[in-house]
C-alpha cells in the first residue's frame, strides 16, 4: 500500500478522472457539454486496450454526432453509410476473421435507418460487436424524434411530446436482438451515473470477449445523455436519463453465453 | 486449356474467381440470379465467401466492407436492385473502395442508370459492356484490375443473353500488368500507432494527422475521373473508313448489328459499325473520328434512346444522327422483344439509310 507523505504539500493539484486519457484517444472531442457519447467512447477504447486487441481491431462508424470520433480514435476505421455499419462490418469480418470488428451507431442510425441491417447481422450470428449509442433523439440534426424516443419526450418533430397515437411506440433494440438465435451477447448499459459507467465498461468487455471466443453476435446498447437534443440544462442530463429512458429501457444483460 | 461449354453466369463466376475474387454478396433477381447461384456453388470451394444477402442494400455494403478490408470483392443485381445499390456505389467512388458490380440487366434500358448513376456527388462508374460471353469472361478479369488500379467501384453491363447463353469458353487468369500496392487497406494493425487508417468519404483524417478534407478530397476524386476518362475509353469499329453510314450499338445488340453490317457490306453498301466497349468513359474522340465522313450515324439500342445522347454529343455531325432502336421487351418482361433479331435490325438500318 502506498504511503502518502502528509508532512509536505502535494507537488501538483489533485487529478480529475478526465486527466487520465486512454492511449487510443488522439485529441479532444467536439461534442456538446453534458453529452454521454464521449464517455461511451472512452470506455470502448479502454476495453480495447485492456483486452490487448488494439492492433487487430477495425471500427465501422455510422452517422451521428459520434461520427466525429473517427478523428480522435486511434483505431483503423471505415466510416460507412447511414445505417449500414452491420453490413460493412460483416464484409470486413468475413474476410478478416482474426480481427475484432465493432460498429458504433446511434439510435437514428441503427433503429431508424438501418434496423434490418442489425437484425439480419444478429440472426446470421456474425461474429461482430455492434454498439448502439441510444439517446432517443437525432442529436446531430438538432433534436428530432427517432424510433427510440420514449413516450412523452418532447422533440422538434414531436413538440407536445411523443404520443403513441400519432408517433407510435419506441423500439427496444436490445430486446429485439435478444430474441434472435444468432445473438450470443446482448446487454444494455447507461452512462448517466458512476455505477452505470462501471457497468457499461464491464458489458463492453464481455461483448468483445464474446466476439473473440467466436460465440456469435454481440450488441451493446448504451443509453447516453443528450441535454442539447432534450432541451434540458447540461447538468440535468444524467437525472433526466434516469427518469425517462432508463424507465423504458432497463439496464443489464439480456443474454450472455 | 481447352474450351468448356458453360452458361454465361457460370463462366463469369469462374472468371471472377480466377481473378482472385474472394468475397461475393448478392440478392436473387433475374437474370442476375444465375451468377449468384454460381458464386454460391463455386466461391467457397475456392476459399472465398459468398453471402446470400437479405437485400441489395446489405449486399453492396457487405461488399464495400470486404473491399475496404482488402479483398477483391463483387456484388451484382439488375434494374431496381442496382437502383438500391446506387448510394453505396457513389459512396465507394468517393471513399475510394474498389469492387465490381455485375449488372446483369434485363435489357438495355439501364444505360443511363449505369453511366450517369443515381448516387450523389461528383463520381463516375467505369462500365464495360461485353457483346458476348467470351468477352464477358475477359471483361470480368479486366474489371477487377481496373477497380484496383483506380480504387473505384466498376460495373459490368450484362443482359439475359450474356447470363443465360451456353458458350464454349476458356477460363484462365489474365495478366493486365502491375497494380499499385494496397497500402490503404484496413487490416486492424493501425490501432495505437498514431497512424491508424481511415476509409472515409470526407477524408478529414485524424486530429494528429489531418487529411485533405472534403473540398480537396472531392476535387482530387473529380480529377481522377477526368484522368480515367482520358485513359480508359475502349471501343471497336469496322469498315468506318469511307463509310456513308456508321451504325453505333453496344453490348449484345452490337453482336447482331455486326452480323447485319457484314451482310450489307457483302451486298455493296458503304456501311460500318462502331461499338463503345466502355459505356463510361464513352469513347467520344474515337466516335468523332469514326463518323467524320458519314452521312448517317444510326444508333441502335434496345431502349427509348439513352446512348443516343452520348452519340449526339460526340458524332462529327450531330444532324447526321438518327435513332433506329426502341423499347422492345418480351411478354415476361425478363428478356428482349422482337427488335433483337437480325432481319428486323436489317430493315431498320435500311430505313435509316434511305
Amino acid at each position: 500500500m502506498t504511503t502518502i507523505d502528509t508532512s509536505r504539500p502535494p507537488e501538483g493539484p489533485a487529478k480529475l478522472a478526465a486527466d487520465f486519457k486512454p492511449n487510443l484517444l488522439l485529441g479532444e472531442h467536439s461534442l456538446c457539454p453534458g453529452c454521454g457519447e464521449p464517455v461511451a467512447l472512452r470506455l470502448l477504447l479502454e476495453v480495447l486496450q485492456e483486452l490487448d486487441i488494439v492492433q487487430r481491431t477495425i471500427g465501422v462508424v455510422g452517422h451521428g454526432c459520434y461520427g466525429s470520433f473517427v478523428r480522435i480514435m486511434d483505431v483503423d476505421v471505415l466510416q460507412c453509410l447511414h445505417g449500414r455499419a452491420p453490413s460493412c462490418a460483416t464484409g470486413i469480418k468475413r474476410v478478416r476473421p482474426d480481427v475484432a470488428v465493432f460498429t458504433m451507431q446511434g439510435d437514428g442510425d441503427m433503429a431508424n435507418e438501418g434496423l434490418q441491417e442489425v437484425l439480419h447481422a444478429a440472426a446470421r450470428g456474425e461474429k461482430i460487436t455492434c454498439v448502439l449509442l441510444n439517446n432517443g433523439v437525432f442529436g446531430d440534426t438538432g433534436g428530432q424524434l427517432t424510433a427510440t424516443t420514449v413516450l412523452g419526450q418532447r422533440t422538434k418533430t414531436s413538440l407536445s411530446g411523443r404520443d403513441a397515437d400519432e408517433h407510435g411506440y419506441p423500439i427496444p433494440v436490445a430486446d429485439l436482438v435478444a430474441g434472435l438465435r444468432g445473438a450470443a451477447y446482448v446487454a444494455r448499459g447507461g452512462v448517466g451515473t458512476a455505477g452505470g459507467v462501471a457497468q457499461t465498461k464491464r458489458i463492453l468487455r464481455r461483448a468483445f470477449e464474446t466476439q473473440l471466443s467466436g460465440a456469435g453476435f454481440g450488441l451493446v446498447e448504451i443509453l447516453t445523455m443528450c441535454p442539447t437534443g432534450w432541451f434540458v440544462p447540461a447538468g440535468e442530463g444524467p437525472d433526466y436519463l434516469g427518469e425517462s429512458m432508463e424507465k423504458v429501457y432497463p439496464l443489464g444483460e439480456l443474454i450472455s453465453p | 486449356m481447352g474450351l468448356e461449354l458453360l452458361e454465361g453466369s457460370t463462366a463469369i463466376a469462374r472468371s471472377a474467381i480466377a481473378a482472385g475474387c474472394g468475397f461475393f454478396a448478392g440478392y436473387p433477381m433475374s437474370p442476375f440470379t444465375g451468377l449468384l447461384e454460381s458464386m454460391s456453388r463455386e466461391l467457397p470451394a475456392a476459399g472465398g465467401v459468398c453471402l446470400n444477402a437479405e437485400s441489395e442494400i446489405e449486399g453492396v455494403n457487405m461488399t464495400l466492407g470486404a473491399a475496404a478490408a482488402g479483398a477483391r470483392a463483387a456484388t451484382g443485381s439488375c434494374g431496381q436492385g442496382i437502383a438500391l445499390m446506387q448510394e453505396a456505389i457513389a459512396e465507394a467512388a468517393l471513399n475510394e473502395t474498389p469492387f465490381v458490380v455485375f449488372n446483369m440487366a434485363r435489357n438495355q434500358q439501364d444505360y443511363f442508370q449505369a453511366t450517369r448513376g443515381g448516387g450523389w456527388g461528383d463520381y463516375r462508374t467505369i462500365t464495360l459492356a461485353p457483346k458476348d460471353v467470351p468477352e464477358a469472361v475477359e471483361h470480368t478479369q479486366l474489371l477487377f484490375h481496373l477497380a484496383d488500379k483506380h480504387r473505384a467501384p466498376v460495373m459490368l453491363y450484362g443482359d439475359p443473353l450474356l447470363a443465360q447463353t451456353r458458350v464454349g469458353v476458356s477460363i484462365e487468369p489474365r495478366d493486365f500488368g502491375s497494380l499499385p500496392p494496397k497500402d490503404w487497406v484496413l487490416d486492424g494493425t493501425g490501432g495505437g500507432t498514431g497512424h491508424s487508417r481511415q476509409v472515409w468519404t470526407w477524408a478529414m483524417g485524424k486530429a494528429t494527422d489531418p487529411g485533405p478534407g472534403p473540398d480537396r478530397h472531392w476535387r482530387s476524386i473529380a480529377a481522377k475521373f477526368d484522368a480515367i476518362a482520358a485513359a480508359e475509353a475502349r471501343h471497336e469499329q469496322a469498315y468506318v473508313e469511307g463509310a456513308e453510314t456508321v451504325v453505333v450499338s453496344f453490348g449484345s445488340a452490337a453482336k447482331f448489328v455486326e452480323h447485319v453490317v457484314d451482310e450489307l457490306r457483302a451486298e455493296g453498301h458503304r456501311i460500318g459499325w462502331f461499338r463503345p466497349v466502355t459505356l463510361w468513359p464513352f469513347p467520344g474522340a474515337a466516335l468523332t473520328a469514326a463518323t467524320r465522313g458519314a452521312r448517317q450515324v444510326l444508333v441502335f439500342e434496345l431502349n427509348a434512346g439513352q446512348m443516343l445522347d452520348d452519340v449526339r454529343i460526340h458524332a462529327a455531325d450531330r444532324d447526321a444522327v438518327r435513332f433506329i432502336g426502341g423499347v422492345s421487351i418480351s411478354e415476361s418482361g425478363l428478356a428482349y422483344g422482337e427488335l433483337m433479331d437480325a432481319p428486323v435490325i436489317r430493315t431498320r438500318i435500311l430505313e435509316g439509310v434511305a
